[in-house]
């Protein structure tokens, strides 16, 4: 059975919240050990999954419910964040960054969090609605940089 | 938890510098919009975005400042970034949109451009 995650947060599709929830992933993030600049694109990946689930999940309907879990993860150490929504279903394969060389506004949030997670999974949930999995690992310079007397609480 | 932006504004001269104030995101992009909207509708030779109060800012916020620079060329105005924090400037640089924009350090080598 899965562990249960270190962070577990629902929260309404409203916009206003998102800064609450990146002070969460920025804490958790810090508490991994990832740098200043990683936790900062870190944060801004997840920010922009959930600005993305707004927008096109719920149109920018402010009253429906999202679900964000957040896991330590040990070998190799670093972070999984799980997404839930129950908005519109898309075909995952469509899910694409946009070309960088088209300079327009828009568009961009599905380019950064590719270009900083090392994983990153859009799934249709069985009930509807999408589910995107994230995963970042610290990197050698992060893991060297790791106390050894952090705790190890943490799922593999 | 502050929900809004302010934006400050000032004129040097033949420049308006708008100096939002707090995080640029989804919820607040559009209030910076429609103040850069606001600059342009008026022409001044240059808008200078002094960035030096903002922690944060996503793509909502980015596209924004696109949209500045491109409603600024299309009437012949200079559209300058100042005081970006290096928070700020990661999120740019990994859109490879930051080669778009003129940045200066400060509002006097703004002022020079």
């Amino acid at each position: 059975m899965e562990r249960e995650p270190e962070i577990s947060i629902r929260l309404f599709s409203d916009p206003h919240l998102l800064s609450t929830i990146r002070a969460a992933v920025d804490a958790l993030a810090k508490l991994v050990g990832f740098a200043e600049r990683s936790r900062g694109l870190l944060t801004l990946a997840v920010d922009e999954a959930l600005a993305n689930v707004i927008r096109h999940g719920y149109q920018e309907r402010t009253d429906e419910m999202i679900w964000i879990n957040l896991w330590r993860v040990r070998e190799p150490r670093g972070i999984r964040i799980v997404l839930d929504d129950l908005g519109r279903s898309v075909d995952p394969a469509k899910i694409k960054g946009r070309d960088l060389d088209d300079v327009r506004p828009g568009g961009l949030g599905v380019h950064i969090i590719k270009e900083t997670m090392d994983e990153s999974c859009w799934e249709n949930r069985p009930g509807g609605g999408m589910r995107l999995t994230l995963v970042k690992w610290l990197s050698p310079e992060e893991l060297q940089n790791v106390s050894p007397s952090q705790p190890e609480n943490t799922t593999s | 938890m502050n929900h809004e932006i302010v934006i400050d504004q000032q004129t040097i001269g033949d420049m308006v510098v708008l100096r939002p104030a707090g995080d640029i995101d989804m919820a607040r992009s559009s209030t910076v919009r429609k103040a850069v909207s606001e600059v342009v509708r008026v022409r001044p030779a240059k808008l200078v975005m002094d960035l030096t109060s903002v922690e944060y800012m996503d793509s909502s916020g980015i596209a924004t400042l696109i949209e500045g620079l491109q409603s600024s060329m299309r009437n012949k105005m200079k559209f300058v970034l100042v005081g970006v924090t290096p928070k700020v400037r990661s999120a740019f640089e990994i859109t490879k949109l930051i080669g778009m924009f003129t940045i200066c350090a400060n509002i006097d080598d703004a002022a020079k451009i």
